[in-house]
């Protein structure tokens, strides 16, 4: 038990988990401005897996970071568009294009990696890692949480900064209008369907940086897949989250210690099986939904398309 | 189709109307597939004007509404604000244009207070002007005269309150013209009087009023002007001068007349006709049979209450008996607790508390299943929502409450044959207008919608029928069915139950009425004279005289 | 999705509304190849040739359409009912993993018949256990079931693998696996060929599947249940009780589908091991519209292409892989012929 809270246990789990959780957080994210705009957006995983793709690729060519996370929002994006116009505009069911868009990605990116790599699996330069002046001082969180790459901060601000657009700005009362009774939204004279396709860019542009983030610097590569389930995460995130970005980044940051807790472990001299350690966050996911079972606080227009005038 | 031989010579642009128009339609046509809904309709809004326009379902008050909020675009014909052609493509445009509307359906989002369903509206990249807005708020307030708490969840607010939101939302950027879509459904006398005061406040500071309406006594009530719309035309007009000089009656006489199209006094009207007359004149639906109670009764319930839901009133103590072959009419107005009376004792809803006898025995635990093979029937309001599946045909529909039995499944297994064989059947025999009975129900309209949810409960082996708003958002002919078939219901001996919010048709075909107040059953009246009176009273709380 | 189609569609216009999206699908997906430098025709001529053509492709396609026909049919009983079961890979899995560890087990006590039989059973009632949980909170408690069964998922591909790793693993081998159970032990094969009887069972429980949902009152429940629920409660339908049978239905059907994969292919089942059918199938059930005999013929496709796309990275240049994308393609334009389909038929009826 001592090995447990050493420095490097502790160092290696806290680290692990801002690195895992950071693309759990950003899909998180932005899934929550989708649900809240009252679009269900089950093609997150594809959404990010294309913008890891494009996102390593940009990083691959031109050895910029910065670049590669733009690359990444501009591939999820791309995939948005899809759901923009057939789902958004066209009312087409957003539950099989959502299927189509994340198999479909799947597909894709393998396909273009093949392509582009065969069997190669180039590796990146280390990302660059930004120790913030004072806080990279203090022991332990120190190195575990404060000398990540800027992108990180830039995500906890974000939290703040959704926070406050979704409680005090035009554009929130606009996005929970249009989840909750688009009509009204409508006779209000706000255009729903381009509320709801703001709402997806930006939740296409997020996932896609958060995907560009796990291929560039939590990984340094690109493998078919990548992404493993990381997109289904960021839904069960924000769907539990009910509108509040704080719970995302609370969510976020419990997954990502589970899943850091493995390599952790393992610093630490412990040994106990990855499967076992990888089931943990799903089981507390779990266990969520059955205690607060009657509490589920959806959206009531999520998933229905908005068609003016009709009954 | 006969127009009112006084609309000849009554122009829009009569030198007697006085000042110019804020907004009016000019020869406005606009087509459905299948119908004309306007067919070159001229009408003119003026300021300081209360301008009703009265018409009943299906006479194009709806498409007119949607024309002027920017959902819908005429195909011929212009509009004109402040007498220049307009051209309204959504519902910012018409804002823009200076035009308030106030839907029948209540459009503020739930969640949101409000002072936020106020502030929808504005441009995305600013933060919220918090302290205008509730300024704004403030001063319409005090031209309305409401007393309603800016930071109140909208969920937490009642109907009428509620409208009243709509209503500041609609004069939120100092519109000059209001239209108001049917909005008294959903209100309580003493709000129909609150509104009717607003209406006359705005209208002396010189707003322009749009009134839609189907009732009579609301049109002479509030209207200084009286237009009257039947199947997509402007049957007739009554302007302020000459409404003052007629009398009630002869208001009412025009009114009906320009209304259904009878051509003089001396031309003897046919006989629908002359029997839709004398419902709107007051007289009572011919009733065969009479009730014995001296029989034990067929239904009784006693101190019947309900758990509390966040959507609707739960019952309290609810106790009354029925007998077979009687109507007994429950009035009130809508959300008091009768959708929850409704579904308790179809067996949707558990019995918190109490009992229920079905002809002396206990049926208080059973659910729909045993309620319905007791005899049991209910004819929900709820008609595409819960009474049928859209997507499914007019045959499955038929037999939506009886799957899995005799004589259309032996084993579990369906026979579709003798399934639609008998739809065909039923669909002659009640006269469901529908391609086929292969038809998804979805299709049909709301009267043939009807038509099928009354076969399908108004069968043989019905003993007793509740039925909620079953006349709601038909037109006169189908509500003249519906009423006919309830009436021959209660004639074979079914115990019939009819919720509505329609007084006067409650009136019309009740052997007793009920009001539902809050949850409890305020009181039982009689149906004899005076019981309108009685009625009303009970509706707003006051004890049974 | 529509679950009835509407009257007047003949058979051509219904052949046509399943080729349109499968042809252009091929076409775009063809375009994509090109674009990339391969040559699509040969891509194709290959996979056809490989999958279909050649006699052991044929069985081999055959032999993998067993397990996928089965998911298909847990499927379209769920969605038909309204139920998103999108948890088959973790059921699949689970299912094989027990029915893997007991064959060995009872094959020496029993003979081959019934051990496969109770294996069989056995591996359905885990699948259908498997989506208990979900099963209770969305009945009890309408919780959103695309959540609880994505991640009743995971954790059960994570507790097949602990389990191969930690429980049930054979000290023989080196790579983790569960004890293996002999070819003579496994599901027979039909007529000398390599397919096993597990086909046939899967083409029967889809054609069984589909008359009860089109000719029983339970099926006809279900789908009203999955058109309007509202309705179903108001009909006097046992909604929770159906709930839970559809959702055990469509768990044991995919349980089963593991089984007949370990039992009838692999006769073990190796750690880290996931075909990741589950949801590879939804497409396939919507392409079918729901429709029994029409899944059947999808899912020969679909097979085949998965077969012959195994080996076309060596020999053609293009990963397995792609497959997904001619997934993808068939979904969207099939989403985009049903909608142009409907709002023709919106403006042409009065």
């Amino acid at each position: 038990m001592n090995a447990l809270f050493t420095e490097p246990f502790l160092v290696s789990l806290l680290f692990g988990a801002v690195t895992a959780g950071l693309p759990l957080l950003l899909a998180g994210l932005g899934e929550q401005i989708s649900e809240k705009a009252g679009v269900l957006n089950i093609g997150l995983e594809g959404m990010m897996l294309l913008g890891a793709y494009t996102g390593f690729l940009a990083t691959y060519h031109t050895g910029s970071f910065w670049l590669g996370f733009l690359a990444g929002g501009a591939g999820g994006m791309g995939a948005a568009l899809i759901v923009l116009f057939l789902c958004v505009r066209k009312g087409l069911n957003q539950i099989v294009i959502g299927i189509a868009i994340t198999v479909g990605s799947q597909g894709l990116t393998s396909l273009l990696h093949f392509v582009q790599f065969s069997r190669s699996y180039p590796r990146l330069a280390a990302a660059p890692a930004l120790a913030l002046p004072v806080l990279r001082q203090i022991p332990v969180l120190g190195k575990g949480l404060f000398s990540h790459n800027p992108l990180v901060y830039l995500t906890l601000i974000l939290v703040g900064a959704l926070t406050w657009v979704f409680r005090s700005t035009y554009l929130g009362l606009s996005l929970e209008a249009a989840g909750n009774k688009p009509a009204a939204l409508d006779a209000a004279g706000v255009d729903v369907v381009r509320t709801r396709s703001f709402a997806v860019l930006c939740t296409g542009f997020l996932a896609g940086l958060g995907g560009a983030y796990m291929a560039n610097v939590g990984a340094g590569l690109f493998v078919p897949f990548i992404t493993g389930g990381a997109g289904v995460i960021g839904i069960v995130l924000a769907m539990l989250a009910r509108g509040r970005p704080l719970w995302v980044l609370i969510g976020a940051a419990l997954f990502g210690a589970s899943l850091a807790m493995t390599t952790a472990l393992q610093v630490a001299g412990i040994n106990v099986p990855t499967d076992v350690v990888q089931m943990l966050p799903f089981a507390v996911v779990m266990l969520v939904l059955i205690i607060f079972a009657r509490n589920s606080m959806l959206p009531s227009a999520l998933g229905t398309p908005y068609v003016r005038g009709e009954r | 189709m006969i127009k009112d031989a006084t609309q000849a010579g009554q122009s829009a642009d009569s030198p007697r109307s006085g000042q110019t128009a804020v907004a009016a339609l000019r020869q406005v046509t606009k087509r459905f597939p299948g119908i004309v809904a306007l067919d070159r309709v001229s009408l003119e809004f003026r300021p300081g004007e209360i301008h009703v326009l009265l018409g009943e379902n299906g006479a194009g008050k709806s498409t007119l509404v949607s024309l002027l909020a920017g959902m819908q675009q005429p195909d011929e014909g212009e509009i004109l604000i402040g007498g220049t052609p307009a051209v309204i493509d959504s519902p910012r445009r018409s804002m823009d244009f200076g035009i308030g509307a106030v839907f029948q359906r209540v459009l503020l989002v739930p969640s949101l207070t409000v002072i936020e369903n106020l502030m929808l509206g504005g441009s995305w990249a600013r933060a919220l002007a918090r302290g205008a807005a509730l300024g704004r708020f403030h001063e319409l307030s005090t031209l309305l005269g409401t007393r309603i708490d800016p930071n109140a969840p909208v969920s937490g607010l009642s109907l009428g309150e509620q409208q009243q939101v709509e209503i500041m939302r609609a004069l939120w950027r100092d519109e000059k013209l209001l239209l108001l879509d049917e909005p008294t459904s959903m209100l309580t006398p003493q709000g129909v009087a609150d509104l009717g005061r607003m209406m006359r406040r705005l209208r002396d500071n010189g707003v322009a009023l749009i009134l839609i309406t189907h009732k009579l006594l609301e049109a002479h009530e509030f209207g200084d002007r009286i237009s009257v719309l039947r199947l997509g035309s402007v049957a007739g007009e009554i302007d302020p001068l000459r409404l003052k000089t007629m009398n009630e009656a002869e208001r009412t006489d025009t009114v009906i007349r320009m209304m259904f199209g009878v051509a003089g006094t001396d031309a003897a009207p046919d006989r629908n006709q002359s029997q839709e007359l004398a419902i709107l004149l007051g007289r009572k639906l011919h009733r065969a049979n009479t009730v014995d109670r001296n029989e034990p009764a067929a239904l009784s319930v006693r101190s019947m209450a309900t758990a509390p839901d966040f959507a609707e009133t739960p019952l309290h103590e609810v106790s009354f008996e029925l007998w077979a072959g009687e109507i007994l009419g429950i009035a009130g107005v809508d959300g008091n607790g009768q959708k929850h009376l409704a579904e308790v004792l179809a067996g949707q809803r558990p019995v918190r508390q109490g009992r229920i006898e079905l002809a002396g025995s206990d049926i208080t635990r059973g659910r729909v299943p045993e309620r319905r093979q007791r005899g049991i029937r209910y004819v929900t309001d709820d008609r595409l929502g819960e009474g049928t599946v859209g997507t499914f045909s007019v045959a499955t529909n038929l037999v939506l409450k009886e799957i899995g039995a005799l004589p259309y499944w032996r084993h579990g297994i369906s026979d579709w044959d003798l399934i639609h064989r008998d739809a065909r059947e039923r669909i002659l025999r009640n006269d469901i207008r529908t391609p086929s009975e292969l038809t998804p129900v979805g299709k049909l309209s709301g009267g043939n919608v009807q038509k099928v949810l009354l076969a399908r409960e108004l069968d043989a082996e019905a003993n007793v029928a509740i039925l909620n708003k079953p006349t709601y958002g038909l037109d006169l002919h189908n509500q003249r069915l519906a009423l006919d078939r309830i009436v021959a219901a209660a004639a074979r001996g079914v115990a019939v139950i009819v919720i509505s919010t329609d007084l006067d048709e409650l009136l019309e075909i009740s052997d007793r009425i009920g009001v539902m107040f809050q949850g409890r059953l305020a009181g039982i009246v009689e149906n004899s004279d005076g019981a309108g009176n009685r009625v009303r009273r009970l509706m707003t709380g006051a004890a049974a005289a | 999705m529509r679950t009835q189609s509407p009257i007047g569609t003949g058979l051509t216009a219904t052949l046509l509304r399943v080729l349109i999206p499968v042809a252009l699908a091929l076409a775009v997906g063809g375009l994509i190849l090109l674009v990339l430098g391969k040559d699509p025709l040969g891509y194709y001529g290959y996979v056809l040739q490989r999958s279909l053509l050649r006699w052991g492709g044929a069985q081999e396609t055959l032999t993998r359409m067993a397990p996928l026909l089965l998911i298909a049919a847990g499927l379209i009983v769920a969605f038909r009912a309204g139920i998103w079961n999108l948890g088959g890979d973790g059921q699949f899995l689970l299912a094989a993993v027990a029915s893997a560890a007991l064959a060995p087990a009872l094959s020496g006590a029993l003979p081959r018949g019934p051990t496969l039989a109770v294996c069989m059973i056995v591996a359905s009632l885990v699948g259908a256990l498997w989506s208990l949980i979900p099963a209770l909170l969305k009945a009890r408690y309408g919780v959103n079931e695309i959540i609880t069964t994505l991640m009743m998922s995971f954790l059960g591909v994570s507790l097949a693998n602990v389990l191969i790793k930690l429980v049930l693993r054979d000290p023989d081998t080196t790579v983790p696996q569960t004890r293996s159970l002999g070819v003579d032990d496994r599901l027979p094969r039909l007529f000398g060929t390599t397919v096993h009887c597990g086909l046939v069972l899967a083409v029967l429980a889809v054609i069984l599947v589909h008359l009860m949902m089109t000719r029983t009152a339970f099926g006809l429940r279900l789908q009203i249940l999955g058109a309007n629920r509202a309705a179903a409660v108001h009909a006097g339908f046992r909604v929770e009780r159906l709930t839970l049978v559809a959702f055990a239905l469509s768990a044991g059907l995919i349980g089963l589908g593991g089984a007949v994969e370990v039992l009838g292919v692999w006769g073990t089942v190796r750690a880290d091991w996931n075909p990741a059918f589950g949801l590879l199938v939804v497409p396939l059930v919507f392409l079918a519209r729901f429709n029994g005999y029409a899944v059947i013929g999808f899912t020969l496709f679909f097979s085949a292409l998965m077969v012959g796309g195994e080996s076309a990275a060596r020999r053609v240049g293009v990963p397995q892989h792609y497959v997904l994308v001619l997934v993808a393609l068939l979904l969207l334009f099939l989403a985009l012929v049903e909608f142009l389909d409907q709002s023709r038929r919106k403006t042409s009826t009065a």
